[in-house]
Parts: C-alpha cells; sequence; structure tokens
C-alpha cells in the first residue's frame, strides 16, 4: 500500500500533537511543579523553590526507594526466572502451537490489571482460594498469611508485568540459530555448556530488554502494592499518588515522579549502551543469524 | 579394500521422518584417511546420512560404527567426529580465535596447549591475522575457512562437510576445493563430504558414492562412476549421457556383441559382462565419446547419418545436437581446435557421426520411465 505525501505528513502530525498534548505537556506540567511551593489549600503555588526537592533526601524516601528497587527487582527476578524457560520452550513448538500459547497468555490481558489485582486479593485471602486449596490438601494445618506481604507483592507484580519479559524473550529466541547448538554439541559441549555458552550469551539482549520493561513499570504499580501489600509505601508509586491524592503535596509528588523519571532514563542509557556493546561484540542484529 | 580399515561403517540403517523413510537397510563403509563423497539430487538423504555418523540423529535400526566402536546410541557431543555446516554457523558473540578455540576448551585442553594449536591451525587456513574478528567481520570465503579450522583443531577421526562450498561463488569455490583436497592430504583426516555438484564431486573425491531417493547407487572412484555407471541414473546425473536402446543379437567373443540399435542399425559393441542374444541392454556415450565428420570425408564407414541441429561454443568445447532420421537427438562435445576446419558444420548440414569404438558403456535395460 502506498501513502500520499500529504497523508503522511498528516498521520505525523497526527501522532506529534498526540505526543505533546498527552505527554510533553503533562510531563511539563509535572516539572514545573515541582518547583512551585506547597500550599495545603490551592495545592500549589508562586514562588519556585526547591524545597521539594531538599525533602527528596529525608532517609524516610531513601527507605521507600530502597523497598521499592528491592520488590521490583525480585518481581523482576521472579518474572526472568518463569519467563526464561518458558520461552525458551515456546520457541521450540511449531509456529501454531506457539502462537496459541501467546494467545493464552496475552488474554487475561484483556481484563483491566486493576481488576485482576482485586482477584488475586481474593485468591491470597486467608480464606481464599489459595489457602482453601492447601488447607484441603493437607498441606497446611492453618491458613498462611498471604495478603499484606511482600510475597504478595512481588507475586502480584510478577503476575502482571510477566508476558512484558517473555515477549522479547520470545523474540531473541527466535533469532537464536539452531545450528549455533548444534554446532556446540558438535564440538563436545553438553547440555550445561550449551546454556551458559551460547544460549544465554545470545539471548542476553533479550534479558535486558525482558529486565527493563519489567523492572521500570514495577517501581510505579503503587494499585498492586497498596491492594496486595497493605497501607504501606511500598512503591514510589505509591508515595506519589499519596503526595497527591491523600497528603495533597503536588510539588513534592511532583519531585518524586520526576525523579522516578530520571532514574527510568538513567537506566534505559546504560541498556542501549549495553545493547551497543553488544552488537559491536558481534551480533545479534547479525543478519547472518538467521 | 578390507571391513577393517572402514574408519566410519553404517550397517543396516533405517531412518525415518514421522511416516517417512529416508534411508532403509543402508549400509556404507568409508576408509581411513578417504576424502569419501556423498553425491546426490535434493532431498535424497545426503544430509541425513551426515546428521546420523554426526550423532545428530539416531538410526531407527541399525548400527553407526566409528574407528571400530558402536556409537549408535552416543550423542554428538561424545562422538570423535566434527562438522563443517552448510551456513557455517560461527559463534557470533565470539571472536575467531574463540570460535576454533571452542571445541578445546569443552575437552579441557590447557590454556598454553590451546593457545598454540588454535594459532598453528589459523596459520594452516591462512587466517593467522584474523583470530581477534568476530564472524560478521569476514567474507564467506574466510568464514568457511574458520569453520573447517574450528573443526580439524579438534583432530577429529572424521570431518563432515554438508555441502560447504555451495555458497560460494564459482571462483572462490574453485580454490577452495583444491584448498580442501589439500588440506584433507596433509591432515590425513577422514573426508566425508557432501554435494549435489557433480563437477565437484568428480574433481575432489577418492571414492564417490551416488545416491537417489535414499538408495545407494553406486560407490565408486570418480573414473569408475563417471566411465562405467551402473545404471542410467548414476549415467545421467553425472555428466550428460547419450542414451541408446538396443537389442543383443549374437555374442562375436566373451565381451563384444553384435547388437541392434533404436532397432534400424546393426552395430558391434563391446560390453564388460555377459549377455545372451534378446537381451535389451542400453548403450551409453558420453559426449566426448561422439565424433562427427562431413559426409564426403567419411565414405561408406559405418556410422549415424544425422543433421546438426545445435551448435554451441563453450570456450574449451564445441557441443551440437545431430538429429537422426527418426528424430533421436545425439549430443556430442569436440574440443575446439581453431586450426580445425571440421569445427564449420552449419545448422542443417547432414553429417556423418559414430562413437570411438569400446569407449561406449553398456548396461541392462531399464524402465526409462520410472
Ligand atoms: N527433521 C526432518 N523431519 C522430517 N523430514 C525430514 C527431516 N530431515 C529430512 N527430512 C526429509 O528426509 C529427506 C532427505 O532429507 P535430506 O536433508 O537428507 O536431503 P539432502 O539429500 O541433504 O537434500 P539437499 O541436497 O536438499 O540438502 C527429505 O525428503 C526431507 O524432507
Ligand atoms: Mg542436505
Amino acid at each position: 500500500m502506498k501513502f500520499t505525501p500529504t497523508f503522511r505528513q498528516l498521520a505525523i502530525w497526527l501522532s506529534l500533537s498526540w505526543l505533546a498534548v498527552f505527554v510533553l505537556v503533562p510531563h511539563l506540567l509535572v516539572l514545573v511543579t515541582s518547583f512551585l511551593t506547597a500550599d495545603p489549600s490551592n495545592l500549589a503555588v508562586w514562588p519556585l523553590s526547591l524545597d521539594a526537592y531538599a525533602r527528596l533526601w529525608d532517609p524516610v524516601y531513601a527507605g521507600v526507594l530502597i523497598d521499592s528497587l528491592y520488590l521490583s527487582l525480585m518481581a523482576t527476578l521472579c518474572c526472568l526466572l518463569v519467563g526464561y524457560p518458558f520461552a525458551f520452550v515456546l520457541s521450540r513448538f511449531s509456529p501454531g502451537v506457539r502462537a496459541v500459547c501467546l494467545f493464552l497468555m496475552i488474554i487475561p490481558f484483556w481484563t483491566n490489571s486493576l481488576i485482576r489485582t482485586y482477584a488475586l486479593k481474593m485468591l491470597m485471602g486467608n480464606k481464599g482460594l489459595f489457602n482453601d486449596t492447601l488447607l484441603a490438601l493437607g498441606i497446611i494445618d492453618a491458613p498462611i498469611r498471604m495478603i499484606y506481604t511482600e510475597f504478595a507483592v512481588i507475586f502480584g507484580l510478577t503476575y502482571i508485568l510477566l508476558p512484558f519479559m517473555v515477549l522479547p524473550l520470545m523474540a531473541s529466541f527466535d533469532r537464536l540459530d539452531r545450528s549455533l547448538l548444534e554446532a556446540a554439541r558438535d564440538l563436545g559441549a553438553n547440555a550445561w555448556q550449551r546454556f551458559w555458552r551460547i544460549i544465554v550469551p545470545l539471548t542476553m539482549p533479550g534479558i535486558i530488554a525482558g529486565c527493563l520493561i519489567v523492572f521500570l513499570p514495577a517501581m510505579g504499580m503503587f494499585y498492586v502494592a497498596d491492594l496486595l501489600g497493605g497501607a504501606r509505601n511500598l512503591l514510589l508509586g505509591n508515595l506519589i499518588k499519596n503526595q497527591f491524592l491523600v497528603v495533597r503535596d503536588w510539588p513534592f509528588g511532583s519531585a518524586a515522579s520526576v525523579a522516578l523519571i530520571v532514574l527510568m532514563a538513567v537506566l534505559l542509557w546504560a541498556y542501549f549502551q549495553a545493547n551497543r556493546r553488544v552488537s559491536r561484540r558481534g551480533g545479534l542484529e547479525d543478519e547472518n543469524l538467521t | 579394500m578390507s571391513e577393517a580399515s572402514a574408519v566410519v561403517q553404517l550397517s543396516s540403517v533405517t531412518k525415518r521422518f514421522e511416516q517417512q523413510e529416508v534411508l532403509r537397510e543402508f549400509s556404507l563403509s568409508i576408509h581411513d584417511g578417504e576424502f569419501f563423497t556423498i553425491l546426490g539430487p535434493s532431498g535424497c538423504g545426503k544430509t541425513t546420512i551426515l546428521r546420523l555418523i554426526a550423532g545428530f540423529e539416531h538410526a531407527d535400526s541399525g548400527q553407526v560404527i566409528i574407528d571400530g566402536t558402536d556409537v549408535s546410541t552416543l550423542g554428538a557431543e561424545k562422538r570423535s567426529v566434527n562438522t563443517v555446516f552448510q551456513s557455517y554457523a560461527l559463534f557470533p558473540h565470539l571472536t575467531v580465535f574463540e570460535n576454533v578455540a571452542f571445541g578445546l576448551r569443552m575437552a579441557r585442553v590447557a590454556r598454553t596447549e590451546i593457545e598454540s594449536r588454535v594459532k598453528e591451525v589459523l596459520e594452516m587456513v591462512q587466517l593467522g591475522d584474523f583470530a581477534q574478528r568476530r564472524p560478521e567481520q569476514l567474507s564467506g570465503g574466510q568464514r568457511q575457512r574458520v569453520a573447517i579450522a574450528r573443526a580439524v583443531v579438534n583432530r577429529p577421526k572424521v570431518l563432515l562437510l554438508d555441502e560447504s562450498l555451495s555458497a560460494l561463488d564459482y571462483q572462490l569455490r574453485l580454490k577452495m576445493q583444491s584448498e580442501l583436497k589439500h588440506l584433507q592430504r596433509q591432515l590425513g583426516i577422514t573426508f566425508v563430504y557432501v554435494t549435489h555438484d557433480q563437477e565437484e564431486a568428480l574433481s575432489m573425491s577418492d571414492r564417490i558414492l551416488v545416491m537417489h531417493q535414499g538408495q545407494p547407487q553406486q560407490v565408486g572412484t570418480p573414473r569408475q562412476i563417471y566411465e562405467s555407471p551402473r545404471n542410467l541414473f548414476v549415467a545421467s546425473f553425472i555428466g550428460e549421457t547419450n542414451v541408446l536402446n538396443a537389442k543383443i543379437l549374437r555374442a562375436l567373443d566373451d565381451y563384444r556383441y553384435e547388437a541392434e540399435l533404436e532397432g534400424r542399425y546393426q552395430r558391434i559393441i563391446h560390453a564388460d559382462r555377459r549377455y545372451q542374444p534378446g537381451d535389451d541392454v542400453h548403450v551409453l556415450l558420453r559426449p566426448e565419446d561422439l565424433r562427427i565428420e562431413y559426409l564426403r570425408d567419411a565414405g561408406d564407414k559405418p556410422g549415424f547419418v544425422g543433421e546438426v541441429k545445435d551448435r554451441n561454443y563453450t570456450g574449451r568445447t564445441l557441443d551440437s545436437i545431430i538429429e537422426l532420421p527418426d528424430g533421436l537427438q545425439l549430443r556430442s562435445s569436440e574440443f575446439f581446435d581453431e586450426d580445425d576446419p571440421d569445427f564449420d558444420y552449419s545448422i542443417n548440414e547432414r553429417v556423418w557421426v559414430d562413437w570411438v569404438h569400446g569407449w561406449e558403456h553398456v548396461i541392462p535395460a531399464e524402465n526409462l520411465n520410472r
């Protein structure tokens, strides 16, 4: 299909304006707000001040940051541990089976993730399905406390973010040339050696991409922490939400948002640097692989 | 040669993929130190044989014996053979040096020895200066040499090569053919080479196995295969051949017979086995076995008379198609000689044509429409 130049220009301008109105402007508003002074009745007022940023250094918030990094990291790790074998096995199926499996994995995503988090909350309750099942099977004598624990938050984050791990990994496994594994075998590498010396290095871009795509949003998923972790400021996302909706300190909430965005930007930048080095080192972008 | 000198032996191997039987009761014996080529059209099972020897596939029945040991149940990582893959399958994340060192590292060879052996083999394939390059930074021919180096550095009993040259352009392929042959002599390793290119097979091999639809057709030296093909498939797959149908009329002595060719020409033919009067045979004539002369020069010599239908100058040879009165077409190929006026036949000119007697090859008749 061929697009006329005017159509193409229109399309470009439309998407640019969309981005400007719904991404750029809100971010700029947040940025400006973060430099204003907090005021309980008017949310944010002049004059400009660095107050909000100064308060970010309060050890209380460092604690939130560390908690937040820890939970996100654990969720990322769980996603990787589950997603990697899953993607590996899936990549070995025929395209038909693979499409069905991916489809099944994606179906739940047609339901709002907030609703799915509520569902998890029910399942993990003291009288929830998980405990009932364990009790019925005789594995435990009394209900174990699942809901409102760190475990619950990590579980919820893992559950919601898993597909974001699997998809880039699948792409990596797709590009992995099976004949390389045969070559390694031919040269005497056993399954373990093939895994660590060939499969892992060659799927590294997928691993890094998957981890970032899971890790970055995990820090902001306040509703998961709210619903499954109880009323504590577990994630940076909770902290920000509370500043806006509960404490009504908009400059501070904005400053925390800006800090989170900067943190993500740094991670993304590191990712692109690493990626460039990997592809220079001998290429996943190499056409000869496929 | 005796079975004792066989370094690779397949005995009664049957291999099925789903319902399709690719090899059936297939046996093969490859001698130590030879350049053995498996030749056949696409899909005839060449790669399957190689993968059975390498250990990537396992036979449904029958045995694979390497160097006197039954390895039928061993995986590829435990066999003392190495493969040069058609796509080279170089590890893209490793340097040339690390690619070549891979097998030695897996075998836990000492670091200093790895260093010296890899260097030595890279020198041998003339890639000494490329050790720190990545595969993507090499040309096709260089990658090919890395693939060979990566395999031979392990000093395998047998080197398996699957259409290793087919991805290269014509010039490079010729060069690599002679390099491969040279390397094989130098190393004394048994090479099992798979190709569907008959010229390549003829020029490189000590012995050739011709395959067709999973069935071995003939095993022999290039010369045997070319000059004494055992059946029509081998004859027509290796080079061009004129096939004449004939019936034996009577025996003159053990190997000379009077025969009727194409139901109308009575000629004397030489066979390498006995036939009875009444037997149907094929007389195979290579294009270069044919001689063409002007009618006026030929006089009454026995031979065929036909019309020149096509003349094609290929550089070294002049190829003609001669049509006999009954419609049968003969292909001839004569070495081009600028001083020889005989090369000036024109299209549709009637000429005399015959073969050099004794150069024909006679095989029992087969159903041509198989
Ligand atoms: N893994 C497999 N699964 C199913 N059928 C297969 C498989 N590998 C090979 N075959 C079938 O076995 C037959 C022989 O295949 P093979 O690859 O040995 O042919 P080949 O002689 O190497 O052909 P080519 O010259 O095209 O490489 C083919 O009909 C092919 O379709
Ligand atoms: Mg093949």
